[in-house]
């Protein structure tokens, strides 16, 4: 669809694109339907059921500058066992690292089946010449990375260069190898859903496996409005040509009850094939220990107190 | 929410239970008691709510009790006060837990500063305050009594606060080459039910001494006037004092102080309860016992007492909610 658009042989990048013209999007619409479906309330066992599922979509992220091989061992743990006292609970996903961290994570998980994602191409900024961001997705792959989450050159993506975005993220499809591809457009700096609509179209286009909203390093990170407005996106990629791309909201994703609320939104927009962790993902840190704790309150019928339940 | 008020008959009978108060239904607000003729203004009511992390909020579940005045005071005799739900008293807790750490990490000279704003600003109120007591069936100089010694004991606790690491902290001694220290900490979130009178002193003297240890309380009114409590809150909502760290709800004892005993963020709980809630103390101490939660219920004290500097404040209350760390240091080093 979208790459049907463009125009080869066009003199200059940015004039490639003249016919690439997503569809606009209603905000007001977006926001008063996320706004309904938020409200829906999820009680027991759809409860139980919903956060369970969302354990097994959760990407466990660490992407700080204080990060230490302790404490990646340490999520891999909980990625691989959420909580000691319920072998009943799925793993996680995968769990999400600096590139440094790869094969310490990979180590740590062996065969449990959890993956590691490995942020590359000059991680959060994505200012950097495209061989330095090249490299680094390679480099990721060969510490053994399963997944890979790229940034999209922000700057190229609002100053109107489609084709450099385009050809970047297709490079680093490129580059990925086996490795899958998440592509982070950082929709707090994108300014609007035009925008964000215009990004998930072209991510998708280039080869993105996955789209996810946010680095978790700029706010406002995942919205529920954004996230609508990129499942659309996935929603008429998959009419046109039958393919499924994945979704990963990320950052701002804290509470069991956020989560339950994105599960309803993917259900209602994409439907059941979604709800798997092969198409949508939750980036977080936090998000974790909530759901924990509301599992917890489920089986004891007590609210628990956050210090029974391990930070990292 | 709105499916949930009913109108009722002017008239209708109070509860048999709590005398000048009726659950449930919304009360008719119309005619002010004093009908002034020459002033064709219509008065501005003041729509009574609980206090949640800093803010003046309605039950989440729409709920209103109707609470009866005397015939006192220019307000409509009956007003409408928020009937304080369970999921309530749960968000107040994570409020207050997400104050906790910033209030806890204050120097106790700024607590202090603070408390003593509380005092100032509840004198200022002392007219309105004496107006809420008598309104609930106080004379005036029993108000006016109860309001100076609340602000009295609010400038108690003010002074305690940077006492309160001295007086409990100990160097002790041990049988090695090392320091044993032992310090103060405080617990985090106490639960606290209020006694129903004295409405304004026993809920100041329960609270101040909690949170001048540094902890925060997420505490239920007064059953039977509700109204004072939520007018002091005010004075709170004034004093400095950063919001969640006092989180007042109107409503029931019986159907809220459940919820703090068996919460297992609420770390402690505070209650002081009519002579007939003897089966509610036991099922508090019972809920309380999963977390192993400190839970300290009381028959509500006399009014003699309340008033007592000697029963009604002091170390006893202060010493009740905090925790003693030990730290041992080596000599010389």
């Amino acid at each position: 669809m979208t790459t049907a658009l463009f125009k080869r042989s066009a003199p200059t990048r940015a004039s490639r694109f003249p016919l690439f013209n997503p569809p606009p999007v209603d905000q007001v619409a977006i926001e008063e339907r996320v706004a309904n479906l938020a409200k829906r309330s999820i009680k027991k066992a759809s409860k139980v059921a919903g956060l369970k599922l969302s354990i097994s979509m959760m990407d466990l992220t660490t992407l700080e500058g204080k990060d230490t091989e302790g404490k990646v061992l340490q999520l891999c743990r909980k990625a691989v066992r959420p909580l000691d006292s319920d072998s009943d609970l799925p793993s996680c996903a995968a769990i999400c690292v600096y590139p440094n961290f790869v094969r310490i994570a990979k180590d740590a998980l062996g065969a449990s089946g959890v993956k590691v994602a490995s942020v590359a191409t000059a991680f959060p900024s994505g200012q950097s010449p495209l061989e330095i961001k090249l490299d680094d997705v390679r480099r990721a792959v060969e510490f053994g990375a399963d997944e890979i989450d790229m940034v999209i050159d922000r700057g190229a993506m609002l100053s109107g260069d489609y084709g450099k975005v385009f050809d970047e993220i297709a490079a680093t499809k490129e580059a990925c190898g086996p490795a899958h591809l998440k592509v982070i457009l950082e929709t707090g700096e994108l300014g609007s859903y035009d925008v964000v609509r215009k990004a998930s179209d072209l991510a998708i286009a280039a080869g993105g496996d996955f789209i996810k909203t946010s680095t978790g390093k700029v706010q406002p990170a995942a919205t529920l409005g954004v996230t609508l407005v990129m499942l659309e996106a996935i929603r008429d990629h998959f009419y046109a040509t039958g393919t499924r791309i994945g979704m990963k909201p990320a950052g701002g994703v804290r509470t069991a009850k956020q989560a339950l609320q994105y599960l309803v939104v993917v259900k209602e927009t994409l439907g059941d094939p979604w709800l798997t962790p092969d198409l949508f993902r939750f980036g977080a840190s936090a998000l974790l220990n909530d759901v924990l704790m509301q599992l917890e309150k489920e089986r004891t019928g007590l609210y628990q107190a956050s210090e029974d339940f391990s930070k990292d | 929410m709105e499916k949930k008020r009913t109108q009722v008959e002017e008239g209708a009978p109070a509860s048999a239970a709590s005398p000048g108060v009726k659950t449930g239904e919304l009360a008719v607000r119309d005619v002010p008691s004093s009908t002034d003729v020459a002033s064709a203004r219509v008065r501005v009511n003041k729509a009574y709510k609980m206090y949640v992390g800093g803010a003046f909020v309605r039950s989440e579940s729409g709920r209103y009790t109707q609470v009866h005045g005397n015939g006192a005071g220019a307000d409509p005799e009956t007003v409408n006060v928020p009937r304080g739900s369970r999921k309530d008293v749960r968000d107040a807790v994570l409020v207050a837990k997400n104050a906790a750490d910033k209030w806890a990490a204050r120097s106790a000279y700024n607590r202090g500063q603070i408390l003593y704003r509380l005092a100032e600003v509840t004198e200022s109120r002392t007219p309105e305050l004496v107006e809420s007591l008598v309104r609930a069936g106080s004379s005036p100089a029993d108000a006016a009594r109860e309001v100076a010694a609340a602000v009295d004991r609010t400038v108690f606790y003010a002074g305690f606060c940077d006492k309160i690491s001295s007086l409990f902290s100990s160097h002790n001694p041990v049988s090695g080459p090392h320091f044993g220290f032992t310090i103060p900490n405080p617990m985090g979130v106490v639960g606290v039910v209020a006694p129903d009178a004295p409405s304004l002193l026993g809920l100041v003297s329960t609270i101040l001494p909690i949170i001048a240890t540094s902890n925060v309380v997420v505490a239920t009114a007064s059953e039977t006037d509700p109204r004072t409590a939520i007018v002091w809150s005010e004075c709170l909502a004034t004093s400095d004092l950063p919001g969640g760290v006092v989180n007042i709800l109107t409503g029931q004892a019986a159907e809220l102080a459940p919820q703090l005993a068996k919460h297992r963020e609420v770390m402690a709980f505070d209650g002081t309860f009519g002579p007939k809630a003897t089966e509610l103390r036991a099922e508090l101490e019972r809920l309380g016992a999963d977390s192993v939660k400190r839970v300290k219920t009381r028959s509500n004290l006399s009014t003699g007492e309340w008033f007592d500097d000697r029963k009604g404040q002091g170390i006893a209350w202060v010493e009740r909610y905090i925790e003693s760390k030990t730290v041992w240091h080596p000599v010389g080093v």
